[in-house]
């Protein structure tokens, strides 16, 4: 499960935000995850846990937010929801869909003390 | 107190990517990211393609597994460089494996390089490993059901292959409608029907690869 090095990243990516602001304890991380990734939450959020004991991340709490999948037609303008991966544009029909949300994979914010 | 952050998880490996990217422009090498199931026939492709390639383009391969080197020896019965990654259980490349077997090839004499990934249609799409475009093998006996339940492998792939056209006869697999599924997934993308058997397709594949290859010549030159 590629699960483990994405939490394994986001590991690196708090450690070293905290150290960068002298913090002791990290006890909250936010992290946004857009509906078209490839991520289990639960497999991941379990997987933070195991990677995170002995750290200053010890027993913190992952919060997980889900970002809809959202495309914009270059065409027409017309934001849209995508549904059932339909990346046309369901007003306009055009092919030429950019993708707006949901392919995130980030940490937006902790809380450190 | 509270850090704003927003950094990407995979910053770190996109990272690597870039920078492989940077070396394979350099020294002038087209990179496939081959995707697909175990037993999809990601080797046989590659077998077929090398064996008809051979003299036109100077191709290495690059073989992910997970714990064997079958796939290498396979390769290296066609007399091309070939470096084997065992990923020890991972299941996908990343950037980083790919920076640490470089060395093994001769950069300078190349123009194609393909990476065979672990069989696998979930983990290794969100994964870039130095590639210039991905290729995702789709085989017939795995269900036509398959583009929407795992889109991202498609919508992140330039050209779909779908493998083993010769067993259509003997499956329910209904070939127009996951055609349908996968340019609605991705609107544009190649899709290029197979098969490795009895070599239907195949060279309309061989064709889209060598214009690939001097699509990124042409770049080079510039
Ligand atoms: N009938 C049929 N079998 C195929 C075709 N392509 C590959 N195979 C068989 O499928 C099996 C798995 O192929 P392989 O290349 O090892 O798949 P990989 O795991 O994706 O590398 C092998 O037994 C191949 O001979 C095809 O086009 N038609
Ligand atoms: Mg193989
Ligand atoms: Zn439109």
């Amino acid at each position: 499960m590629h699960e483990m090095s994405i939490a394994q990243g986001i590991l690196d990516i708090v450690l070293k935000t905290a150290a960068e602001h002298n913090a002791v304890r990290i006890s909250y991380i936010k992290l946004l995850i857009g509906q078209m990734t490839q991520i289990e939450p639960e497999s991941l959020t379990f997987g933070f846990a195991a990677l995170a004991a002995n750290t200053i991340a010890d027993g913190a709490k992952v919060d997980i937010t889900i970002v809809p999948l959202v495309g914009e037609c270059n065409g027409c303008g017309q934001q849209f929801t995508v549904e059932r991966y339909s990346f046309l544009c369901p007003l306009c029909q055009s092919a030429n869909v950019l993708v707006v949300s949901g392919r995130e994979l980030a940490v937006d914010y902790l809380e450190v003390e | 107190m509270q850090i704003k952050v927003m950094t990407s998880i995979l910053e770190r490996n996109d990272q690597i990517s870039a920078a492989l990217q940077e070396r394979f422009e350099k020294a002038g090498i087209f990179v496939l990211n081959l995707l697909g199931s175990p037993g999809c026939g990601k080797t046989s492709l590659l077998e077929k393609t090398i064996h008809a390639l051979k003299d036109t383009l100077s191709i290495a391969v690059i073989e992910g597994d997970l714990f064997t080197a079958k796939d290498a020896e396979r390769i290296e019965q066609h007399g091309v460089p070939v470096v084997q990654i065992n990923t020890a259980g991972g299941c996908h490349l990343d950037a980083n494996m790919i920076d640490g077997v470089l060395d093994c090839l001769d950069l300078d004499t190349l123009d194609v390089i393909v990476i065979e990934n672990v069989g696998n249609l979930v983990c290794p799409a969100e994964f870039n490993i130095g590639e210039d475009c991905k290729v995702t093998v789709l085989s017939i006996t795995e269900g036509d059901d398959k583009p929407l339940k795992y889109p991202l492998i498609f919508k992140q792939a330039s050209a779909v292959i779908l493998n083993k056209i010769d067993l259509l006869p003997y499956t329910n697999f209904d070939l127009k409608a996951a055609e349908k599924d996968i340019t609605s997934i991705h609107p544009g993308i190649t899709l290029l029907p197979v098969s490795c058997q009895t070599g239907t397709g195949l060279e309309t594949w061989f064709n889209w690869l060598i214009e690939q290859v001097q699509i990124k010549k042409g770049k080079e030159s510039k």
